[in-house]
């Protein structure tokens, strides 16, 4: 990518130097190998789009049903989307309630406040947090703080309920959030907080008053990418989220998610006509294009972060 | 400014203020880390009441010694003359199986003893404590096994055994499951999906950093690696549901190689799926490799008269070596952990012959804790807790072994 590498191969061509006859074909392999993720792309883009339409395609199936209906069981011609949508929905912005303040913090904390000791024992918990299976997290959501909310607030919390998958989906996300906030509060330039302290500013107030408003590009950019992990995130759900395909507000009870219906229909061996089976890729499409989205607007934000603080 | 009142006593208060709410932040995620951990260890080991269908005494070859001090000999002979006198459950069809498995006279004096008290005597679990429950009720807990289960005993039981680890999966109750297929599925797996991402993931990262031009379809392959990074990981299973699975089905499932009733849903489908998913993951880590090996080293290299591939494959990929399988490691322990993907392409949550190949029908580590989870039996609470410990020992043994690339890698150059 370097233009400098090209001046050595005019330089060899000057020098009237045959090339080898293998390393035209080497890089001909190489092209062949970075199109495999564009293929990945297309083959994704396909693989979802085929059984999609055929599933817009089926007799019964009206476009209004699938936006505006409050009911998800295509089974009995039930095409409500916005059913499982809400369900992520809300175990996603639980886990926000508990992923974004808590990261902030600690991402603060890291960034001004902690000594070098105190990150060097700090940092290996949350990157140990991050490496955690998701299946565990889902493992812990169902046998300890399913209980333990049962244990605060009674039989008002159901054994499946969006709560509990939010709450240990925030704990997920926390690591990522935490350290993409430490990375915006560090790209600050040192100068601008040496301006507060020199005018008499505490260190809280320069983190809060000064930092923090200087890195918002680089924070909003990490909760988009966190929303985006939370909404795609499956396994916690699919254990402790319940199966209720209908559009419920109440977090102590049972929902059902986009990626939790897909994990539960396809893990049983349906018939590949069935409309259950089109179902979960008219599902994964809309899966798919919302968390793209969100990424892209993510980066989106990163990259012009950058260019305001080189 | 507004904002900086000369109220310095209130400044330094709500300084102090916040500076508590940052720390309790930190805790909350030290807290949630220990939390996870105590919790595991407290469902692996406890108190069980085991009761038994078949008392000792009739079934034994020697009754009047205890079970413990029953010699090999005897242990066998036991197995053998209760199998041929049809005085239990097992029969001589079980037993047959059985040695077909390991002959019971090379078996050690441990695996005996197991094998008289699951299979003669059929001692069955019939209520489990937590590590909690048996360290603080254990009075109540001998009081409940006396009244309920006059019959049985109480032992305390470590879930997390190297039983547990060897044994084949024979469903129906909790305490007869093992890992062994688990694992082996695993490993499987993560070999097919490492043979296919490394060496494209390496060339594809070898073309972005040192051959590609600034141009749109190079930006376009570039975007697109980042955005698939971040594609979640169930919609790669429906990627290899629709195609490795279905649209290849007679090739992953092995059909036109002669292999016959099965389909698509193989240990060959799940590694394809696996190592598209770390390939993005590979690619990004092997370019910031490449990237942080110096111009000069490149230079240098085409100062000798190197062409451009010998400077790669000579000097440009054995120094940045350390940073590459470090960052390989990183995406196998990834995969490693996925769950959703394998359930989506049809993982076998019960499989009693263990994998033996690419067109096996596979189940995996995470495939069986998702699986232990959702069983009603309490019991099995306990066996998903010790298989997320074994995982869990496997992800940490895998960083300490990046660790232990870039350490030794390190040393070898400093020693050039």
């Amino acid at each position: 990518m370097t233009p400098e590498v090209k001046v050595s191969e005019n330089v060899a061509a000057l020098l009237k130097k045959p090339l080898r006859p293998g390393e035209d074909f080497i890089q001909v392999l190489l092209v062949a190998c970075a199109l495999v993720s564009v293929l990945t792309t297309v083959g994704i883009i396909l693989a979802l789009l085929g059984d999609a339409l055929r599933f817009f395609a089926t007799p019964g199936f009206s476009w209004w049903d699938f936006l505006t209906g409050t009911y998800w069981e295509p089974g009995s011609g039930h095409f409500g989307i916005l059913a499982l949508i809400t369900g992520t929905l809300m175990t996603s912005l639980v886990a926000m309630v508990v992923a974004v303040p808590v990261g902030m913090a600690i991402g603060i904390y890291l960034s001004e406040y902690a000594s070098a000791r105190v990150s060097r024992v700090l940092k290996p918990v949350l990157e140990i947090l991050a490496g955690i299976p998701s299946i565990v997290y889902g493992y812990f959501a169902i046998n300890f703080v399913t209980p333990s909310l049962q244990a605060m607030m009674g039989d008002l919390v159901k054994p499946l309920n969006a709560l509990s998958a939010g709450i240990v989906m925030g704990i997920l996300i926390l690591p990522l959030i935490a350290s993409m906030a430490e990375d915006a509060l560090g790209a600050v330039p040192k100068s601008l907080k040496q301006a507060g302290f020199a005018m008499g500013a505490t260190k809280l107030e320069v983190a809060l008053h000064i930092t923090l408003p200087a890195a918002t590009s680089g924070i909003v950019a990490a909760i988009i990418l966190g929303l985006s992990r939370a909404i795609g995130e499956t396994m916690i759900v699919a254990l402790a989220a319940g199966s209720f395909p209908r559009v419920s507000f109440n977090p102590l009870g049972s929902v059902d998610t986009m990626t939790g219906y897909i994990v539960r229909t396809s893990g049983g061996d349906i018939p590949q006509t069935s409309i259950e089976y089109m179902g979960i890729f008219a599902i994964g499409l809309t899966l798919f294009l919302i968390t793209l989205g969100l990424n892209m607007m993510s980066r989106r934000i990163i990259e012009h972060f950058r260019e305001v603080y080189e | 400014m507004s904002d900086f009142h000369p109220n310095e006593k209130g400044r330094k208060r709500t300084a102090g203020l916040w500076n508590v709410v940052f720390l309790a932040a930190t805790l909350v995620g030290v807290l949630s880390l220990v939390t996870l951990v105590t919790s595991l260890i407290d469902s692996c080991f406890g108190y069980v009441v085991l009761q038994d269908a078949y008392a000792y005494s009739e079934v034994s070859v020697a009754p009047d010694k205890a079970l413990a001090s029953l010699t090999k000999d005897e242990l066998v002979q036991t197995l053998r003359t209760t199998a041929e006198a049809d005085l239990t459950d097992l029969t001589t069809g079980r037993l047959r199986l059985l040695e077909m498995d390991r002959p019971l006279e090379v078996r050690t004096e441990d695996d005996l003893r197991n094998l008289v008290i699951t299979e003669v005597l059929k001692s069955e679990i019939k209520k489990s404590w937590s590590l909690m429950e048996s360290l603080s009720q254990a009075p109540a807990i001998t009081e409940f096994q006396k009244s309920r289960y006059p019959d049985g005993h109480l032992a305390f039981r470590s879930w997390l055994s190297p039983e547990f680890l060897t044994k084949a999966q024979s469903g129906g109750k909790a305490e007869s499951n093992g890992l062994r297929g688990a694992i082996i599925g695993s490993l499987w797996i993560i070999l097919i999906a490492i043979v296919i991402a490394f060496p494209i993931g390496l060339g594809s990262a070898i073309y972005l950093e040192e051959y590609a031009s600034d141009n749109w379809l190079n930006r376009l392959i570039q975007t697109n690696i980042y955005n698939l990074a971040g594609v979640p990981s169930i919609i790669y299973g429906m990627l290899g549901l629709a195609i490795f699975v279905r649209l290849m089905g007679p090739i992953t499932s092995g059909a036109i190689f002669g292999v016959q009733d099965v389909n698509g849903r193989t240990v060959f489908s799940a590694g394809l799926t696996l190592g598209i998913l770390i390939l993005p993951i590979i690619i990004i880590n092997a370019q910031e490799a490449l990237k942080a090996i110096p111009n000069s080293l490149r230079y240098s290299s085409y100062g000798v008269g190197a062409t451009k591939w010998q400077t790669i494959w000579h000097h440009v990929i054995p120094a940045s070596m350390d940073r590459i399988l470090t960052g390989t490691v990183f995406a196998v322990s990834r995969a490693i952990g996925e769950t959703a993907p394998l359930v989506v392409i049809g993982a076998s949550a019960f499989l009693t012959l263990d994998p033996s190949g690419l067109f096996s029908k596979f189940t995996t580590l995470p495939i069986q804790i998702f699986t232990w989870s959702q069983m009603a039996s309490p019991e099995f609470r306990h066996v998903a807790a010790a298989a997320i410990v074994v995982l869990l020992v496997l992800l940490l043994g895998l960083n300490a072994v990046a660790i232990y690339f870039r350490t030794g890698i390190q040393k070898a150059k400093d020693a050039l």
